[in-house]
């Protein structure tokens, strides 16, 4: 068992160290890892499970199965169907949620001290034994299909879909995970089984734990929890070939304000010069401080209500994404500005200035993450998911720091390309044509 | 799946208060202070709450009380344009503002040591803003396309604003927060500078201070920068217009190309959780939680997804925390193939079926039990408890109504819901939408 507390904290002069968070590895008698902060001051434990793969773990021409199981997962296991499983979990007030997303699929639990027992074995029943109910599938199948009609209507999803089709080629990423009317409308139970038993699996198992739980108690709950689970799931897809061109397609919608989504290619997160990416794009269009997109294109201009641009670090692809809303008559405005603030940073870098600023605010807001128990265990299973060291969290501000005015300017030559960037324009832009 | 509920529902559902180290008191210049401790993390929220929202603007100008938040992040006499946060971001922390029909508020959150430089930026821009025209020009595009964001391109908060304008005959909860669009287009800087002046004083003031805190030093900070700070005399008591009578059931339909479902809606009036007498509002809390707070053992639920196979969801909402009269929702978006009128009269039947069946005995003591736990989950997160505080108190509530609010929702009986059902239900004092898309000729005539 590993630990140690984040009382370096104490070295970065503006944060007091009074509040240590204690992270234990528990490794379970049968064998599953997590990661445990214990806090015994509130009556509940948070637990956070990732099972890595999610939506991408998709079986050809089953789009969409994975998502819809997802769904069924609360609705009815062992002797209980839909509404008795309700109302166990009613009873008990644990609080479950379920979701998948392109790289994981994600199970939340809460559960008061007092009943914790049998919150465990209610959620056991929901990962091991669901039932997949004829009534339950038809009902949840009519549920994804209502979001899928309302994807459609949705400026956003309408230009992330798009952009995704343009650059992820034939890989999982291409499509969106929830699948077409098509291909959810023809799914049957069998194809639901099989992502269950594709996805659910240990050998693609996270935990993180935080509570009023101790550490042997926790390792018996993993093996209860999740110790009937197949070993083996569907193997995890390759890396995505990406085609980006660089240029503007607009799509046209009946909508006052234009959407639009940009990016191009980013940077692994093993790079050396991850870091510098980190902190340029934090610079460029970050949204913890006035980036330099929000400097020129809200504040100078009032073009828009809100612009960003975060690094996507997917496990399968990594891009440089950012998003702007304009109204039609405005949107090419910003473009324009937009494409000319990525030649400048390419071109020039940033200042010392801020550079400094972007540092001191990465850094400084780092230790502020760790408040709550539902925070805290989240961010636990996603350090393990990006294979982070168990001392990642101390030595993390010690990255930040460490990124000089030269790693900026050749990762920004390096990694912001103009001519690439790619923009989906969703609405009826005035002044904008399609490019490409 | 539970997912599509929060496309619709505005409001939620409000939590009992925890059991966290609550710290008040007034300053001399009528300035109400609340401290909340957990120090569990080295972390401070600073909230200042102002007694002054969107129903507090005067006729004409909508929009200003939202205008002028985002005004309060240009110059002071001691700060440039953004330098607050710009200064909050350079130490790590992150801050912003909000606005509502009862209150506009701002926040700070950051390493609890760096508590003291954020109270000092935040109570200089209470009464020294120096707003220029530039600042006017600039920022007035911003809530324009924040309207076209967050409304003009969402059919679902374009509805909103149309049914919260037919229920509401004379109050200005009918008025939409961000602005009536040609309204928008007109706020200049006098409009902003009348409400400023008005209402951003220490004794129309909140400050809330939750975290890793000492209630002895926060009130010493607090005399210290908001404590020499000028009130605003003959504030007096806070008052809108109220409703008259409501006499007439109002019936809409709304039609967008972008409605992508069709669902009904009925927004009823109801009364708000006023100081020292909470309980019909904790019978109608406790009523939402039965009718629409679960998705599979809720009343609507049960009957119209489960039993009738009608609904794809229904849902049920109500606010208690609200200066005026409030709304109770409910609504049903129908499966393919059922008509709007089907879904309305089958979520009219629901409804009558339980006020004549009455409360499950078992439900009801399954919602207590929840509402005991999330007592105990809400504690998890101080700022969250902040706002807690701080929404109620600048709608009228007191800090002892806040902490007798999970005893009063453990008080309620069943027959208590039913009665506070039967007042509430009762169309006269309610609107009925029909969102959807344009109809064709021949559906119309079907």
């Amino acid at each position: 068992m590993i630990r140690f507390a984040l009382t370096f904290l104490a070295l970065f002069a503006a944060i007091p160290a009074r509040a240590a968070v204690d992270i234990q590895e528990v490794t379970s008698p049968g064998g599953i890892t997590a990661w445990l902060v214990e806090e015994h001051s509130i009556p509940f434990t948070a637990l956070e499970i990732r099972f890595k793969g999610g939506a991408s773990l998709e079986e050809p021409g089953k789009r969409g199965a994975i998502n819809l199981m997802t769904g069924l997962i609360e609705e009815g296991a062992a002797d209980m169907n839909a509404q008795a499983f309700a109302t166990a979990q009613e009873t008990l007030a644990a609080r479950f949620d379920f979701d998948v997303y392109d790289d994981s699929l994600s199970i939340g639990a809460k559960f008061l001290t007092e009943n914790r027992d049998e919150a465990v074995a209610l959620l056991k029943a929901a990962l091991t034994e669901p039932r997949f109910d004829e009534d339950a599938v038809e009902r949840v199948r009519e549920q994804v299909l209502s979001g899928i009609r309302s994807d459609a209507t949705d400026p956003d999803k309408i230009a992330g879909d798009a952009f995704n089709k343009m650059v992820y080629g034939d890989h999982p990423y291409a499509t969106p995970l929830r699948g077409t009317v098509e291909s959810v409308t023809a799914l049957t139970r069998d194809d639901i089984v099989a992502a269950h038993r594709n996805v659910l699996t240990l050998d693609h198992i996270y935990v993180g734990a935080v509570g009023d739980i101790a550490a042997e108690e926790l390792g018996l709950l993993l093996d209860e929890l999740l110790g009937d689970l197949p070993a083996e799931g569907a193997p995890l897809p390759g890396m995505a070939d990406l085609t980006i061109e660089g240029g503007i397609t607009v799509i046209p919608y009946d909508t006052p304000q234009s959407v639009a989504m940009f990016g191009q290619t980013g940077i692994e997160r093993d790079d050396p010069d991850f870091f510098a990416a980190f902190v340029l794009d934090e610079i460029l269009g970050g949204s913890g401080r006035t980036s330099r997109l929000m400097e020129e294109v809200r504040e100078k201009r009032g073009l828009t209500y809100g612009i960003y641009t975060y690094l996507v670090d997917g496990d399968y692809a990594d891009l440089l994404m950012g998003h702007v809303r304009s109204g039609n008559d405005r949107i090419a405005d910003a473009i324009e500005v937009i494409q000319a603030e990525w030649t400048k940073i390419s071109e020039e870098g940033v200042t010392a200035d801020e550079l400094e600023d972007a540092k001191t605010y990465l850094t400084g807001a780092y230790p502020l993450r760790f408040d709550g128990n539902g925070r805290i265990a989240g961010i636990l299973v996603g350090m393990q998911l990006s294979d982070l060291p168990l001392d990642y969290i101390a030595t993390r501000n010690d990255k930040v720091n460490a990124v000089t005015l030269d790693d900026i300017k050749r990762v920004a030559k390096r990694l912001i390309q103009p001519e690439n960037l790619q923009f989906v324009v969703v609405g009826q832009p005035e002044g904008l044509e399609t490019t490409n | 799946m539970r997912r599509f509920l929060s496309l619709i529902l505005v409001c939620f559902v409000g939590m009992p208060a925890s059991a966290a180290e609550v710290t008040t008191y007034t300053l001399d210049n009528g300035m109400d202070v609340v401290v909340l401790e957990d120090h569990r993390a080295p972390v401070a929220v600073q909230m200042v709450w102002y007694r002054a929202g969107a129903a507090d603007e005067p006729p004409g100008v909508s929009g200003i009380a939202h205008f002028l938040e985002h005004l309060m992040f240009k110059a002071t006499d001691d700060l440039a344009s953004g330098e607050l946060s710009n200064t909050v971001a350079r130490i790590g922390g992150s801050d912003n503002a909000f606005t509502s029909w009862d209150h506009t508020a701002y926040f700070q959150r950051v390493a609890a040591d760096r508590l003291e430089l954020v109270m000092k930026m935040e109570a200089d821009r209470m009464r020294d803003l120096q707003l220029t025209e530039d600042d006017i020009t600039t920022e007035r595009q911003v809530i324009l396309e924040e309207r076209n964001q967050r409304t003009d391109s969402d059919p679902n908060s374009l509805y909103g604003e149309q049914w919260m304008s037919a229920l509401y005959m004379n109050h200005p909860y009918g008025i939409p927060i961000i602005g009536w669009r040609q309204e928008m287009e007109e706020l200049g800087l006098d409009d902003a500078e009348a409400f400023y002046k008005k209402y951003y004083a220490p004794n129309n003031a909140i400050l809330i201070v939750a975290g890793d805190v000492d209630p002895q030093e926060v009130k010493a900070l607090a005399d210290t920068y908001y404590g020499p700070l000028e009130p605003t005399p003959g504030l007096g008591e806070r008052m809108r217009p109220q409703e008259p009578p409501q006499l007439a059931e109002r019936r809409l339909i709304f039609e967008d190309p972008r409605v992508s479902d069709a669902y009904v809606t009925r927004n009823y009036l109801a009364p708000e959780r006023d100081p020292g007498a909470q309980e019909e509002a904790a019978a109608l809390e406790i009523l939402s939680s039965l009718l629409g707070g679960n998705s599979f053992t809720s009343v609507l639920q049960r009957k119209l997804v489960f039993e009738d196979q009608k609904a794809l969801y229904t849902w049920a909402y109500y606010s208690g925390v609200n200066y005026d009269d409030t709304t109770f929702g409910i609504g049903i978006l129908p499966v393919p193939g059922v008509s709007l009128e089907d879904a309305e009269a089958a979520l009219d039947k629901a409804l009558a079926e339980f006020l004549e069946e009455g409360v499950d005995a078992e439900q009801f003591e399954r919602v207590k039990f929840q509402l005991r736990a999330s007592q105990i989950y809400a504690e998890d997160s101080v700022q969250s408890l902040a706002r807690r505080y701080g929404g109620a108190l600048s709608s009228g509530l007191t800090v002892e109504d806040v902490e007798a609010w999970p005893d009063i929702l453990q008080a309620v009986t069943e027959e208590d819901v039913l009665d506070a059902a039967r007042n509430v239900f009762d169309k006269r004092h309610a609107v009925t939408g029909w969102v959807r898309q344009p109809q064709t000729e021949e559906e119309v005539i079907q």
